[in-house]
């Protein structure tokens, strides 16, 4: 026997701790089923794009810190690398090696976020978070001794990076990259096989590869889906080529494999960087660019893999000393698109899941 | 799903890793009582500006990307500006500290401080006052030396440099 009942209109957010931020969803259901999503964004917009059009090439670059505040590191590579393009400007084999270090520093950082607040969003309140926050600590601090600050990094500048490491740096990511393996083995000891996650992650929020496709999504979660697609490997940037990694992927594509490939994805960074380590070579890092930079007219497009996905910064010149024009291709914005098909036809308490493990970060996703 | 093969040892073996974190001493320093020392090129509160080395080109201010610093000056003498007015608002400053790494001059240092709450948003405009009367605890930061002593420096510069930082 079954019972008819009415829809039912339910807010989520703005203001919800599961929604990581000022994001609105307004769920439709029918008794406990979800039948309709509509994701309602931009309360954390600021209109960087524009605000970036009134302001030189170098003063830009704090402002793509705060983008995804969780990987300012990943947003000032993608923009300098953008701004060399567009200007032709060379950068030394040092500053290419630091830049790769910091970068996948930050992926175990972000990586070690996104897993703690989804474990934290399926119901473990906490207890993983901090345990998550225990290594995310150790990677802000290396970040601090180099750069001063702990969150938005301000560190890479056209033509290389602001200033090089300090002496201390070195051996103080020896001693993590030594931890960070047992850590992450912890973590799964923790939590790979613990049957409440597998029964609340298994099966919820599948998102088929060739969806995945046709909605452009990118990162860790077309890898979670089966597709083979890294930027590091397809269009390699920097001196990724020179690395030796695999890409982890997914079989279902559904929850717990985009976090079991965010586990992964950390370990082959920690491979990223002790092979970098080895390889760092001695010399400056900044070439020597004009204080005022005017690039010739025209356009540029550079991506990087973000821990989030494809971060892409398009930008065109009109010969000023400021962008003609500020795109950004944030991952965040672009991986909630298959969001309605994710969860529709599972039940309310699944949809928390399936958004926390699409890992989104309202400041890049309304910028 | 296979729930069949829900025994209970996935939590069992995550409840033996809590059990040993149990033995293990906490890592947590109790912040107003204890302290973290912190990095010498942490970059903070209380600008270090040093009036006798700046010469009011205000290349810091061009460098702010919001325009933060306001700079007046009063006549041209001796190869300098006289500045009036050197007002930091840092209510809207994000430290990101391009300002240090543009002066010329080794004039502007970001601070050391992190304790900035004030009960009244226009206390965090520093003004020229402020800055000389400011705590004077260099960050190392973009400026990775301080500055050589030259005769007209103030004392505390002096005392910085014999601190090292």
């Amino acid at each position: 026997m079954s019972f008819k009942t009415e829809p039912l209109v339910v807010n989520f957010g703005p203001q919800h701790p599961s929604t990581h931020g000022v994001f609105r969803m307004i769920v439709s259901l029918d008794g406990e089923v979800i039948t309709d999503v509509e994701p309602v964004m931009g309360y954390l917009h600021r209109g960087v794009e524009k605000l970036a059009e009134e302001r030189t090439y170098l003063q830009n670059i704090p402002f793509t810190d705060r983008l995804d505040y969780l990987a300012s590191m990943s947003n000032n590579l993608a923009y300098v690398l953008a701004v060399e393009k567009l200007a032709n400007i060379p950068v030394s084999p040092r500053a290419q090696y630091l830049r790769v270090i910091m970068a996948e520093l930050q992926r175990i950082a972000s990586h070690a976020m996104a897993v703690g607040s989804f474990l934290n969003d399926a119901g473990a309140f906490f207890t993983p978070l901090m345990y998550m926050f225990r290594e995310r600590e150790k990677v802000l601090d290396l970040f601090e001794m180099t750069c001063g600050q702990r969150l938005t990094y301000n560190y890479m500048r056209v033509g290389g990076l602001s200033h090089d490491i300090p002496p201390e740096f070195l051996p103080a990511l020896g001693k993590f990259l030594d931890d960070m393996p047992g850590f992450i083995d912890e973590y799964e000891q923790l939590l790979s096989e613990n049957e409440i996650l597998l029964a609340r992650t298994k099966g919820v929020g599948i998102l088929p590869p060739q969806l995945a496709i046709n909605a452009s999504v990118s990162g860790p979660i077309l890898r979670g889906s089966g597709v083979k697609w890294d930027l590091r490997k397809a269009d390699p940037y920097c001196v990724y080529d020179r690395f030796d990694f695999d890409i982890p992927v997914g079989k279902a594509g559904d929850s717990y494999d985009r976090f079991w490939v965010r586990l992964q994805e950390m370990r082959q960074s920690v491979r990223i960087i002790q092979q970098a380590v080895a390889q760092l070579p001695q010399g400056e890092v900044r070439s020597q660019v004009p204080a005022t930079l005017r690039p010739q007219a025209g356009e540029a497009y550079a991506h990087i893999e973000a821990p989030k996905g494809e971060l892409g910064f398009y930008l065109v010149s009109d010969g000023s000393v400021a962008p003609y024009r500020f795109k950004i291709r944030s991952p965040s914005f672009i991986n909630l698109t298959p969001l309605r098909e994710m969860m529709v036809g599972y039940k309310v308490a699944d949809a928390v899941i399936i958004l926390g493990s699409l890992d989104i970060v309202l400041g890049e996703v309304d910028r | 799903m296979g729930l069949t093969e829900m025994y209970g040892l996935g939590i069992a073996k995550g409840m033996i890793l809590t059990l040993k974190h149990l033995g293990r001493k906490p890592f947590t320093t109790q912040y107003p009582e204890e302290r973290l020392s912190l990095p010498a090129r942490f970059r903070g509160y209380e600008f270090t500006w040093y009036i006798n080395r700046c010469t009011g080109c205000a290349t810091c201010a061009k460098a702010c990307p919001h325009g933060c610093i306001r700079i007046v000056t009063a006549g041209y003498a001796d190869n300098r500006y006289i500045v009036d007015t050197f007002d930091i608002e840092t209510s809207t400053c994000m430290y990101c500290g391009l300002c240090v790494e543009a002066c010329p001059f080794q004039a502007i240092y970001m601070g050391s401080g992190f304790e900035r709450a004030t009960y009244n948003v226009e206390r965090l405009t520093l003004d020229k006052e402020d800055l000389i009367a400011a705590p004077k605890k260099p960050s190392l930061y973009a400026q990775f030396t301080l500055p050589k002593p030259r005769e007209d420096d103030e004392p505390s510069l002096a005392e910085a440099v014999a601190r090292g930082r």
